[in-house]
C-alpha cells in the first residue's frame, strides 16, 4: 500500500485514505520527527518489519474504525499497531485487538504527591532508595508479599484496586482519583485461564522489569499554576512516580487471546492487512471475551499500582517520618487499553470501543469521569520520561477530545533497540554517571539498566511539546528523577 | 545451538536455525531464555513438560515459547534449554513435545536480565535458508 502525506498544522500531519483505508491516519508530529517516520517507510522498502506509519495505515484499515487511525507523538513501531496509537471502532461493525492493547494489558502510570521538599530528601537520599529497593520487589521473577489463591484472583480481577485496598494497601480515597476508579465493570474472570491466574498468585505488588520503574521526583517547573494548584502541585515538591502493568496475567492474556482471535480472523473472514492485526467483531463471542478479560487484566494492574504505592507510602514514612496518609494519590492512568467510551462524532453522542497502544486516557475539563476536584482544569496525564531526563503531568484539552478522542502521549518512546543500546552503555557505567548527576539507581539487573539508558529514548521534552502546541494535552509541570527503582 | 538478536526499536527479535526444525525451536527457546538470564548461571535440576499445538509452523513456534514462558512464570522457575520429543504433522496441524531443563529461579545466583513478556506474531516467519536450514524468527515483547 502507497501511502500519501498532508500536512495539516506545524504539529499533526494526515495520511490521506487510499486503497483500503476506510479512514486516514492522523499523525502529531513536528517536521523533523514526521521526516523521520517517512524516512522508516522508505528505509523499509526492501522488506523487514512495518513501520510505524505503515502500521497507522494497517489500523485504518480494519472495519468499523471511526474518524481517523490516530498516533500520538512518541510513535514507534509496535507490534500491529503502532505505539502511541489510537483508534476507536464502532460498537456494531468494528473489530478489538490484541494488537491493540499489547501483552502488558493497563502498563500505567500513577503518581503521588508527598508534603516534603527536594531539600528534606537529599540528605536521606542513598537510605530512602535503599528502603524502596527493599520493600518494593522488582525484576524478574519477583514476589510480592500479598499471596492469593483462585478465588481471592478471582475477587481482585472483578474488583480491582478496592481488593488490596480493603486489605489495608491503601486508602478509601484513592480510587477516587483512579483511572475508572480503579475498577473496570463488565471483567469476567471466567474470560481469564487458570493459566493466567496461577501466573498471579504471588505477584500482586511487584514492579516487574524492563522499562517499568519506581521513581522519586521533585516538581521542576510549572508551567500551568491553576491546574498546578488543583493538583496539589507546587515547585520543589517530592512526589512518586509507579510505572507498571498487570504482569505476568496480563501476559497470559495476551497470549491466550493471541491466538483465540487469531482463530476468529479466518472464522469471520476479517480483512487484515497484518497478521499481527489478528481481532476478532466486538460483539463475537470472542470478542466480547477478550474484551471482559482486558478489563480484568486492567483491574489487576489498577490494584498491582495500589499495592505498591502502599509499600512506597511505608518506605516514605520509615525513613522521612511522614505518615503514610500526607502521601496522597495524585492520579493513575492506564496506558495499554481498550475500553467502551462515549464520545462524540459529528455532532452525535456514540459509544465506541477506544483501542490506546501505549496512549494514555486525556479527558478534558467537564467530562464525568474525570474526579470532581480536576473536572474544571481536566484530568491529569502522567508522562514517564527516563531515569536520567524528565517526566511530565499536563492536562487534557477540549481539542484533545474532539481531535483524538481525549488521548495523550504516554512517554519518550524508544529511539534506539535494547540490543543497540545495550552494545552502546554498560548498566554500572550508567549508574555512576547518573549519580554523579545527583540520581541514585537500584536495580538487580546492571544489563536491563543499559537497556533503558535515557539516550536510547526519544526526547521527552520534544514529545511532550508536539502535544502541547497542537493543543490537544496542556503542559502543567515537568519532573526530575532523585532515586529510580528499575525492574 | 544457532540464534542471533534481531535489532527492534521497541522490543527484541530472535533469528534461530538448525539442521533439523526440531533443533530450530531450540535454538529459539534458547535465545529467548537468554534475554532473560544469564544462562551460564542457570544449572538443570527440574524437568518440566512442554507441549503445544498449533495450524501451521511459525504459529507453532510462538505457541512453544509462550508455553515455556507460562510453565516458567507459573512454578518460579528459570529454564536454560528446550528438548524436543516430538515434532509432528497432523491432520489439524502439527503439535510440538518436549521437555525444558532448569531450575528454581534464584535470584542470589542467577543473573536477571529482561523479562520477556510473550512471543508476538510480529516478524514471524519460517524459511529454509541457506543448505537448507531451517530459519525461525519472531519479535518478542518485552
Amino acid at each position: 500500500m502507497q501511502i500519501k502525506t498532508k500536512k495539516i498544522s506545524d504539529y499533526l500531519w494526515e495520511l490521506e485514505k487510499t486503497g483500503d483505508m476506510l479512514v486516514p491516519g492522523r499523525i502529531y508530529a513536528d517536521e523533523e520527527t514526521f521526516g523521520q517516520l517517512l524516512k522508516d517507510v522508505d528505509a523499509k522498502k526492501g522488506g523487514g518489519f512495518t513501520p510505524a506509519l505503515m502500521q497507522v495505515a494497517n489500523v485504518a484499515c480494519l472495519p468499523g474504525i471511526q474518524k481517523a487511525s490516530l498516533a500520538m507523538a512518541d510513535i514507534h513501531p509496535g507490534y500491529g499497531f503502532a505505539i502511541g496509537g489510537v483508534a476507536a471502532f464502532d460498537i456494531d461493525t468494528g473489530v478489538i485487538s490484541v494488537a491493540g492493547v499489547g501483552f502488558d494489558i493497563n502498563c500505567g502510570v500513577r503518581v503521588l504527591t508527598t508534603p516534603l521538599d527536594k531539600k528534606a530528601i537529599e540528605p536521606k537520599k542513598e537510605q530512602l532508595a535503599n528502603q524502596l529497593f527493599r520493600d518494593v520487589p522488582s525484576g524478574v521473577g519477583s514476589t510480592g508479599d500479598i499471596k492469593l489463591g483462585e478465588r481471592e484472583i478471582d475477587e481482585l480481577l472483578v474488583i480491582g484496586s478496592r481488593f488490596v485496598i480493603d486489605r489495608g494497601y491503601g486508602l478509601p480515597e484513592d480510587l477516587e482519583y483512579t483511572e475508572e476508579n480503579g475498577c473496570m465493570e463488565g471483567a469476567d474472570p471466567k474470560s481469564v485461564s487458570h493459566r493466567a491466574k496461577e501466573r498471579q498468585y504471588k505477584q500482586v505488588g511487584t514492579l516487574g522489569s524492563g522499562n517499568h520503574y519506581l521513581e522519586v521526583q521533585w516538581v521542576e517547573e510549572i508551567y500551568d499554576d491553576e491546574a498546578a494548584a488543583v493538583y496539589g502541585l507546587r515547585r520543589g515538591q517530592i512526589v512518586i512516580a509507579i510505572h507498571c502493568g498487570s504482569r505476568a496475567l496480563g501476559h497470559q492474556i495476551g497470549t491466550d487471546y493471541l491466538k483465540t482471535l487469531e482463530e476468529a480472523s479466518r472464522k469471520y473472514g476479517i480483512p487484515i492487512r497484518d497478521r499481527e492485526l489478528v481481532c476478532a467483531p466486538v460483539k463475537s463471542p470472542e470478542g466480547r471475551r477478550y474484551l471482559s478479560a482486558v478489563y480484568a487484566g486492567m483491574n489487576s494492574a489498577f490494584a498491582n499500582r495500589q499495592a505498591i504505592s502502599h509499600l512506597a507510602r511505608g518506605s516514605f514514612a520509615r525513613v522521612m517520618g511522614i505518615k503514610p496518609a500526607d502521601v496522597k494519590l495524585l492520579y493513575d492512568v492506564a496506558h495499554n487499553t481498550c475500553k467502551i467510551e462515549t464520545h462524540e462524532i459529528d455532532g452525535v453522542k456514540k459509544q465506541l470501543l477506544i483501542h490506546r497502544k501505549g496512549a494514555t486516557r486525556a479527558f478534558g475539563p467537564g467530562r464525568e469521569e474525570v474526579p470532581a476536584r480536576y473536572r474544571g482544569v481536566g484530568q491529569p496525564l502522567l508522562v514517564g520520561g527516563t531515569m536520567g531526563t524528565a517526566s511530565y503531568i499536563l492536562r487534557g484539552t477540549q481539542k484533545g477530545m474532539a481531535d483524538c478522542f481525549g488521548s495523550a502521549v504516554h512517554g519518550a518512546g524508544r529511539a534506539m533497540s535494547r540490543v543497540q543500546s545495550s552494545r552502546q552503555w554498560s548498566g554500572s557505567v550508567l549508574i555512576k554517571e547518573l549519580g554523579e548527576q545527583g540520581i541514585v539507581i537500584k536495580s538487580g539487573s546492571k544489563s536491563g539498566v543499559a537497556e533503558e539508558a535515557p539516550g536510547a529514548y526519544k526526547d521527552v521534552d520534544r514529545v511532550v511539546e508536539i502535544m502541547h502546541r497542537a493543543g490537544v494535552n496542556q503542559k502543567v509541570a515537568r519532573l526530575r528523577p532523585l532515586v529510580c527503582i528499575k525492574g | 545451538m544457532s540464534y542471533s538478536y534481531i535489532e527492534h526499536i521497541s522490543d527484541i527479535g530472535i533469528h534461530a536455525e538448525g539442521e533439523t526444525l526440531a533443533a530450530a525451536f531450540e535454538s529459539g527457546v534458547e535465545a529467548v531464555l537468554g534475554v532473560m538470564f544469564v544462562l551460564d548461571t542457570v544449572d538443570e535440576s527440574v524437568k518440566v513438560a512442554i507441549q503445544a499445538g498449533a495450524r501451521e509452523i511459525d504459529l507453532l513456534f510462538v505457541e512453544v515459547i509462550n508455553e515455556v514462558l507460562s510453565m516458567q512464570g507459573r512454578d518460579g522457575l528459570a529454564l536454560k534449554r528446550l528438548e524436543t520429543r516430538g515434532l509432528e504433522e497432523t491432520d489439524k496441524g502439527f503439535i510440538f513435545t518436549g521437555i525444558a531443563h532448569g531450575e528454581k529461579l534464584n535470584l542470589d545466583k542467577h543473573e536477571v536480565r529482561t523479562e520477556v513478556k510473550g512471543a508476538t506474531y510480529s516478524g514471524l516467519r519460517y524459511y529454509k535458508g541457506e543448505g537448507g536450514r531451517h530459519c525461525l524468527e519472531c519479535i518478542l515483547d518485552v
